[in-house]
């Protein structure tokens, strides 16, 4: 994944040190909590809703379970149509091939929509590598790209920005980039959005090269959907001479039918509208309207490891909607920088260490970035059951056992750092088993309570730095139902 | 190996638990919310496209021209883009420039102009959504995207479907659509909503009733 995350601490570091700054946590409380209650309003007015998630559930899952049947279709489908289909099986591949095809056009610079995919494959820093300016033109990829920042929500991005803070990015930065900031720009969030507007249309308009990801593709006819806000997808859409999409082969979709019902859940459950400003859709290339050059980039990067896991799969369901993030108490304190990933929140928490392996720490603390309380299951409109993979993912990081990476099946060691939880769990299995070794302990920690420290020492450190130690009660519960009912209770 | 066989012969290893199972999915949803009558449809997309902050306007077939007219008079267009298929009587009573969208014709030639005016394919009353599919009365995608003020002729009722799964049934998808609801919008700062950046900020629609064929 992208190289922008490397060296992120583990999510409980990151995670303390975003609790302690107000003005994050302000803004992202302000913005959760107005999008989740816009949100309800939005799903409330359509009356099958239940029916429109198990169906759209249902179309992911088959889509799925018949991949590469569906991909060989929509590879056939949009070379019918004029494009030109890659594939990547990895980011690095990713990028040498978009790099590739922007050298061959003789251009220096490219327009992009703004794309999970992209950024999950560090594309910008590939083309900048090879000498090439990838501009960003969604209004809030701009401030995080001018800002040298990373984005920290899925559909916006800038949310840990406020509106001073845009206005000082705009003014110092622009400039760098192209047209400068507008004199005495204020920050009203009028003006902020005009100068973005100039300075951007600037590029629009000369753009030969433009880069998106795509919503969904649709095996049967070939056709790309870009769901946006802004119009800046459409000014990438059309006005470039070549095209380049860079798509998580998961987007596909069977059939154009299929879109009606990802056309009702994704507005609403992201923006909480209705439908969204603009949605494009392209099958290949037209005459005389839009690039002339289209390039489909079809990127595996790690998902066909995902596919392979039973329990985990259900996470390429995700058509990126965002309602998982507003809802989570958890994104909702730490913010979308403590995942260390571009796909924060719930769905980052099992997306990324699916996506990357658990090798690293971060990755390997992921699963754990959540309180279990089912949240993101119940607003999810395609019904990814995201606390039963976060436990699965738990499983796997203190037990290892077999996944499968880069298309190989291979034996995950047991992360470390998990030791003192293993054995714990070993001497409670053994103790459970024995009823005497159990009450022989029980009455040894009762007498003992005393002395009990309020911290654990040792490994235990890590669990007792954020929980209260319970108290051990004076007498065992199993003594002191002998005494009071004197065994004779009336259990069954 | 390529890395098309490459990334198929994952998925494939991928699958091997599971059943191929091909049977259709299940639709339980709705075609359409709700029974509603023409007018009634008519009225609930007028009602959700002022929602979403698109000018809504009314005429007749033979007001139509005076209506585009006084639309464009207001903004003080000078010059206006029409597609080569806008019927021309629309245009009879407008004084602006017309300029045709040529092949030669640059974006930053488009940009120097202030209005469009077109049809549309269909529009869907349920989300207040117009829907462009480039036919002659619509023109290139690029002409409604960069001028900053678009004025949309909805013929209704016939024009206007109930849903987006009705829409969908009428859309050929090889075409290349564009679907709008309202202006161009943001919410990235603060999440106070704006109109602009990039599309039209200024979205008219007007809704035109006895038009041919009625």
């Amino acid at each position: 994944m992208s190289g922008t995350f490397v060296g992120m601490p583990a999510f409980p570091v990151a995670a303390k040190e975003a609790v302690g700054n107000p003005t994050l946590r302000g803004n992202l409380r302000h913005a959760t909590h107005t999008i989740r209650a816009k949100r309800a309003k939005a799903v409330e007015e359509v009356s099958d809703w239940a029916e429109l998630r198990e169906a759209g559930k249902r179309i992911k899952d088959h889509t799925l379970r018949h991949l590469d049947r569906y991909l060989v279709q929509l590879e056939e489908s949009v070379r019918a149509a004029g494009g030109t289909v890659h594939w990547a099986a990895d980011a690095d591949e990713a990028n040498r091939i978009v790099t590739r095809l922007v050298q061959e056009t003789g251009e220096s610079e490219v327009v992009k929509v703004k794309s999970m995919a992209t950024q999950e494959i560090g594309l910008n820093e590939a083309l900048e590598a090879a000498g090439i300016r990838a501009y960003e033109t969604d209004l809030a990829e701009l401030i995080v790209q001018l800002g040298k920042d990373r984005p920290s929500h899925i559909l916006v991005p800038a949310i840990h920005r406020n509106r001073g803070e845009i206005r000082d990015i705009f003014r110092a930065e622009m400039s760098e980039w192209g047209r400068p900031a507008p004199d005495g720009l204020t920050d009203t969030p009028a003006e902020l959005a005009e100068a973005a507007r100039l300075h951007l249309r600037e590029k629009f308009l000369r753009a030969k090269v433009g880069v998106s990801g795509a919503n969904f593709m649709v095996a049967e006819t070939g056709t790309l959907v870009v769901v946006e806000s802004e119009g800046n997808g459409r000014m990438c859409l059309t006005l470039p001479e070549t095209l380049i999409s860079v798509v998580g082969i998961e987007k596909t979709v069977p059939t154009w039918r299929d879109l009606e019902v990802f056309l009702q859940t994704l507005p609403r459950s992201s923006t909480a509208e209705r439908m969204n400003p603009y949605t494009s859709t392209w099958t290949g290339t037209t005459d005389g309207d839009g690039p002339r050059v289209f390039h489909l980039v079809l990127l595996d990067n790690g998902r066909t490891d995902t596919l392979a896991d039973e329990v985990g799969r259900q996470a390429l369901r995700c058509i990126r909607c965002s309602a998982c993030l507003n809802v989570c108490p958890v994104y909702e304190r730490a913010g979308g920088h403590a995942y260390g990933s571009v796909y924060p929140g719930p769905i980052g928490a099992i997306l990324s260490p699916q996506l990357r392996g658990t090798g690293s720490e971060i990755d390997a603390s992921l699963p754990y970035a959540s309180s279990l309380c089912g949240a993101c299951y119940e607003v999810c409109p395609v019904a990814i059951d995201i606390p039963e993979v976060l436990v699965h993912l738990r499983e796997r990081v203190v037990q290892g056992g077999p996944v499968v990476r880069e298309g190989n099946r291979v034996v995950l060691k047991p992360a470390k750092g998990h030791a003192a939880e293993r054995a714990a769990m070993r001497a409670a299995g053994w103790a459970f088993g024995r009823p005497g070794a159990l009450r022989a302990g029980q009455r040894v920690a009762s007498r003992s309570r005393r002395w009990h420290p309020r911290t654990l020492p040792g490994p235990g450190r890590a669990w007792s730095g954020t929980r209260e130690l319970p108290a051990v009660p004076a007498e065992p519960f199993r003594d002191w139902w002998q005494r009071t009912q004197d065994g004779k209770g009336d259990a069954k | 190996m390529s890395s098309r066989e490459r990334v198929l012969g994952r998925v494939r290893r991928a699958l091997a638990d599971v059943p191929r199972d091909d049977a259709p999915v299940e639709r339980g949803y709705l075609r359409e919310h709700g029974a509603r009558s023409v007018a009634e449809n008519v009225e609930l997309l007028a009602e959700n496209l002022a929602d979403y902050r698109a000018l809504v306007h009314r005429a007749n077939a033979e007001e139509l021209p005076m209506l585009i007219m006084r639309l464009l008079a207001e903004r003080g267009s000078q010059q206006v883009l029409v597609p080569p298929g806008l019927p021309p009587e629309w245009m009879a009573a407008a004084d602006p420039v017309r300029i045709h969208d040529r092949a030669v014709s640059t974006p930053h030639e488009l940009d120097k102009v202030e209005s469009v005016v077109t049809g549309c394919a269909l529009a869907i009353a349920e989300t207040g959504t117009i829907v462009l599919d480039g036919g002659p009365d619509q023109g290139r995608r690029r002409i409604t995207l960069v001028p900053d003020h678009h004025i949309c002729v909805v013929r209704v009722p016939d024009q206007v479907v109930s849903s987006v799964p009705q829409a969908l049934e009428r859309l050929d998808p090889l075409r290349p659509l564009t679907w709008i609801s309202g202006p161009s919008a943001t919410s990235d700062i603060e999440l106070d909503r704006v109109e602009g950046v990039h599309g039209p900020r200024t979205l008219e629609v007007i809704l035109v009733t006895g038009h041919d064929g009625e």
